[in-house]
Order: C-alpha cells, then structure tokens, then sequence
C-alpha cells in the first residue's frame, strides 16, 4: 500500500475556557480518523453547520493548530514533527490554504499583485523580480485571470469573485499537492460561485492538485465532490463517496441536512409553511436556544 | 395557527408603487466629478400581501434601491428622479417632512437586516432592545408593552426567556429570529428583508425562512425580499424582480420565472443552480458586473450577454410586459420590446432638470 497523501489518526482538538473557577472544556474535534489516497487526486469534502468543528479541523491539517490528541501524517511525515524554518516552509510548499472572505484576507493597504510575487519570492526558484511575474502570471492565467487585470490594484478595486480566484492563483504558484479552501464561496455571489466550484473541477483534472473542501452547501459538494465527510459538533457522523452519501445519507442528522437543503425549483407560494412541524423539531434538537454553555469556535 | 392560502386573500390594491426610481451616488473630489448610477429607473409595485423578491449579483443596486424606498438616504446618495409611493401615506414618501416619515418607520415599514449581530445592541439586553426599537411606536404603557411583547414572542414560538439574554448569548439562527420579532412587533403594512438568512446555516436557514413566510401570512404584510441567493426566491417569493447594473431586468410570478426565464441573465442564473442528484457541468458567467460609474452604453448587460445584437449596444430595452404579469427588458427575447423612451438621452435630460 501507498503512503496516503493526508492521513488523520484519532485527531482531537480540546478547547478549555474559564479561569480557576468553572472551567470548560469545549471538544472542538472529536476522534476524527480519514485519509486522502495519493494516487489519484480528489475532491474530498467536509460538511457541516457552524460550531461543527470544520475550521479547527482545516486548521490543523494547515498545521496552524496542534490536535490534542492524534495525529495528522502528510505523505507520511508527521506534522508535530516539522520543526524549524526550513521544514516549515516543505510543507507550506506542499500545502496551501483558501479562506473564506477575500476582503479579509489581503490586507485592504496592499497591492494584491504583492501577494503574488512574494509567494513566488519565498517558495520557488524565481530569483529574479521578472521571473516572480511570470509565475505570478502563469499562476492567473490557470484561473482565468492576467497579471494585466491585477497588476497594481488595490483589493477593493477587484470583484469579491475575482479576488478569490487571485487567491486561488496564490496558493497554486508554489506547485501545492493540496489545497485546503475553507468556505471558499460562501462570500462569493450566486452567479460567480459556480465559476470557483467550476476551477476546483479544472485544479483536480489538469493540475493534479487534491483539494479539501470546506463547506455547507451540500448542492455544490455534490456538484464537485468525490469523497465527503459530515461532521456534527465536532464528530464524524457520516462519510463516503460523495454521491451515495448525499443520495442517500443514512444517519439522522445527515438526512436533517438534506432535507433542509432549498429545492431550486420553486413549488409556488408559501412552500414553507406546511414544514413548521419538521422546523420545530429541529429548531428543538441540533440548535439550543440559548447557547451560553456551548462557546462557538471559529 | 390557521394558514389561509396567501393567494385567496390576495387583492390587488398596490402597496408599493415606484416610478422611474433613480438613486445616484455623487460624489465631487478635487473638481471632478463622480456619479454612480446605482439605481437608474426602476418602476414596480408590491401588491397587497406579497412577498416581492428582488435577486441580483452584488453591486447591482439591491442595497441602494431599499434605501430608496425606505427614505434612508444620505450624501453622497440622491434621490434623482422619481416617485415612491406607500397605500398608508397619502402623498409620496419624499414630499412628507422628515419627522412624519421617522413616524411611519417601524409601525407602517419595518426592516429586518442582514447581520443580526450588527442590529441588536450588544450591551443592551433584548428586552430593552425592544423597547428601544417599539416602545414610542406602540402608545402602550410599560406594562402593556411588555405583555404585548411576550404575547408576540408566544406567537412566533419563542421562548420567553430569550428577553433576558444578550445577543452574544444567543445562536446566530435565534438572533435573526429575535430580529424577525422585532420587525413584526408592531405588524407593519411593509416589511422590507435585505439578506436575512444570508450568513446562516442551511438546516437554521430553513426555520427562519420558515417563520418570515408564516408571520408574513399572519399579519397580512407585503414584504420586499432581497437576496442573491435564488433558491431561496424559489422557496419564499410570490413575484420575483431580477436586477442587473442598477435595472430591472425581468419580474414575473416566480413560477413563472423559473420556468420560463426570457431574460438570458435571468436563464444562465437559473441554469447554473447546482442540484443534488444532477452532475452535469454547468457554467459560469464570464465577465464580471459593470461599473456603475460607467456603465456601458444600451442594454447594460450586452457585454456578457451570449445573445447580443446590434440594437443592445445603441439603445436600452424598456421593461415590456410580454405574457401575463411577466415583464422583460430583452430585445431578444421578443420584437414587442422597443426601446426604452427614457433612454441614455432622456436620462440626461432628467439629469438637467432636476439640476
């Protein structure tokens, strides 16, 4: 067998808050256990509501957070052993992350080619300012962009679409074997949003790149997924091939989700309404009404 | 509760009516001059116990256009040109002096708004945040008011409890829903719902949605449902407007819309809708939004648009009424639609006058 690309062993993340009195212990990640084969690359979804732990784990797969407990192997290296500036930067190599809101994440005072060029500064061979750009052009160009279009732009002056796409083509310019894009649409309008879930499709086929996806859209995980777990206050309740999963999903809460999952094809007026039964029990179960004992992690 | 079928108690009397409705944004630095034509001649109206939804891509003018029409202007917005009109106000909304229309917000037109966290007080606790939104609104005493919130809470199955929590201490899904009872409170005519479930989660997305159609059937409120998110429209809305660059592009019953979308911006936004159960590829708009600072000549939407012709690069297609309550601005899509008389040239002439 094959060392796998991602492999997470029993991976915990405990959270504790409070000071001498009342302290809490929040279980972010709880017992979490997958891997991502390195033979073909995927399309390996996470799912889940907010507060389910899906950043935390993204987190430490991005080595950004130590699990608690368990581990977390890339093409066999264990993450809690990189140790030092210049293992540090193999992996960030290799791994790349997408954040969920472009806007916050260049920095609003700095040109957003910058990013481009620093990156190809500190994790490839470019030496020299014009081999910089054309990486940073050739990064643009396999997500539909041009350094014409973005050089010397603020990112304010850039559509939240373009922008994430030129995030994309940062995180693509040191040659990643995976990419890790937390929420990458959400922020991203209805009719650009399949232009980002179309490049994952593009980065997957042509470029060979595995790419964790973040998200609670099921109607694009399935669109774009090829493996997918669900996750529910930090616990795996459910995972499988994309399709069958999402087909037919077998536990409870899965089968919540999908049922809240909005049908694009309109029923006429008031559809909702007859729902305020199956609405009640769910707003009773997964969703505390007052959640003050259940800090949310972000 | 009893659910009367919103069309049987449906009449046609207009809540809303706006009349080439232009809103720009002027903006004067160092001697030149900047105008941002963010809404630029929408005419519609709301009928009586609807739920209008509004769709569109950000920066199409959805924000500026509710502004509009809930008189919430300031510098550098401007009202340009136009009328607005509410049933419950005798003249129009602009020629009432500014200390009536603060009289009407809240008891005749109530907003709910995008981030609950960002609407709700955080160092005041939701009861006194009612009070400090209703209170002068509802000509109750403390004691009435009080009562009459809790009895309103009971009505959209609220926990009572939540009027001593602060907004920290409440879910994201039970803050929008507090933001919901505060717009309701006083049963407005209109209410206006600029993305209310954007930031939520599809399970909790469902329940307010859910709730916002059920009160609205309840009080026999017209609403103005703005989001970018169609499936949602599809879910909620009765009538549908879909903007583009400032312009209505198309309205028609939802239904309608859906299944027979004659705008070629309102079928590729349709078409690209990701189902369960449906792989096929789908694609993408190419281009990006116009600036609306300069946005192009004729039909704004030529640029992108896989059907244009000659005409949609001169002139602007008026918003025609092609089949029964299902308007469009497509030369495309019949021959009926003629160019807009209110074209580039008339707009500059509105420019001057109201100059």
């Amino acid at each position: 067998m094959t060392t796998p690309l991602l492999g997470l062993d029993k991976v915990s993340k405990l959270y504790k808050r409070g000071g001498l009195l009342g302290r809490e212990e929040f279980r972010a990640v709880d017992d979490v256990t997958f891997h991502i084969d390195n033979n073909e690359p995927q399309v390996f979804t996470i799912i889940g509501e907010s507060g389910s732990g899906k950043t935390t784990l993204a987190r430490m797969i991005l080595n950004m957070v130590r699990p608690t407990a368990g581990t977390i192997f890339f093409k066999g290296q264990d993450l809690a052993s990189i140790r030092g500036g210049g293992a540090r930067r193999r992996f960030m190599k290799e791994v790349q992350p997408i954040f969920q809101n472009p806007f916050e994440a260049f920095n609003p005072l700095k040109r957003v080619d910058r990013y481009l060029f620093m990156t190809a500064k500190n994790f490839t061979d470019a030496r020299s300012s014009a081999q910089h750009e054309a990486a940073a052009d050739a990064a643009l160009n396999k997500v539909g962009l041009s350094l014409g279009e973005v050089r010397g732009r603020f990112p304010h002056e850039l559509s939240g679409g373009q922008l994430q796409r030129v995030a994309i083509a940062r995180a693509l310019i040191p040659g990643p074997s995976m990419i890790v894009a937390d929420e990458p649409v959400s922020m991203v309008d209805a009719s650009l949003r399949m232009s980002i879930v179309n490049l994952f499709r593009t980065l997957r086929d042509d470029l060979k790149v595995s790419i964790i996806y973040i998200t609670h859209d099921l109607a694009t995980a399935y669109y774009v997924s090829d493996r997918i777990i669900i996750m529910r206050k930090g616990e795996v309740v459910e995972s499988g091939p994309a399709r069958t999963v999402l087909e037919n999903p077998q536990h409870s809460y899965s089968q919540l989700l999908k049922s809240a999952v909005l049908s694009p094809d309109p029923h006429g007026h008031g559809v909702l309404i007859g729902d305020s039964a199956a609405s009640q029990q769910a707003r009773a179960s997964p969703h505390p009404h007052v959640s003050s004992s259940e800090p949310q992690v972000r | 509760m009893v659910h009367i079928p919103a069309s049987s108690v449906r009449d046609s009397s207009h809540v809303l009516e706006t009349h080439d409705l232009r809103a720009y944004y002027r903006m004067k630095y160092f001697g030149i001059d900047r105008e941002v034509r963010a809404v630029d001649g929408i005419s519609m109206h709301v009928r009586k116990n609807e739920i209008y939804g509004i769709a569109g891509e950000s920066s199409c003018g959805k924000t500026t256009f509710i502004k509009a029409i809930a008189a919430a202007i300031r510098p550098p917005l401007e009202i340009v040109a136009g009328h607005v009109k509410y049933s419950f106000i005798k003249d129009g909304l602009y020629e009432l002096p500014a200390a009536e229309r603060s009289a009407i917000r809240w008891r005749h037109l109530s907003y709910i708004l995008q981030g609950s966290m960002n609407v709700l007080n955080p160092v005041r606790r939701i009861h006194k945040t009612f009070e400090d939104f209703a209170f002068r609104h509802m000509h109750l005493g403390r004691a009435e008011f009080d009562l009459e919130v809790k009895r309103h809470l009971e009505r959209l199955r609220l926990p009572a409890e939540i009027l001593h929590a602060y907004p920290h201490e409440l879910s994201g899904g039970m803050r929008q829903r507090v933001c919901i009872a505060l717009a309701t409170l006083c049963k407005p005519e209109f209410i206006i719902a600029d993305e209310p479930t954007t930031a939520l989660d599809v399970v909790v997305q469902k329940d307010v949605l859910a709730m916002i159609r059920e009160t609205q059937t309840e009080f026999g409120s017209s609403m103005i449902f703005v989001t970018h998110d169609l499936t949602v429209h599809a879910n909620v809305t009765d009538r549908l407007g879909i903007m583009y660059a400032g312009r209505l592009v198309e309205e028609g019953r939802t239904a309608d819309v859906f299944s027979n979308p004659m705008h070629p911006y309102t079928a590729h936004l349709i078409a690209s809708l990701p189902k369960i159960g449906d792989t096929q590829p789908r694609s993408a708009l190419s281009g990006s939004p116009p600036n609306l600072a300069d946005p192009p000549k004729g039909c704004r939407f030529h640029p992108r648009c896989p059907l244009a012709m000659e005409i949609c690069r001169h002139e602007n297609p008026a918003l025609t009424m092609l089949a029964e309550d299902h308007r469009v601005a497509c030369f495309a899509a019949s021959t009926k639609v003629q160019p807009s008389k209110d074209g580039e040239q008339g707009e500059m002439k509105t420019l001057e006058v109201v100059r």
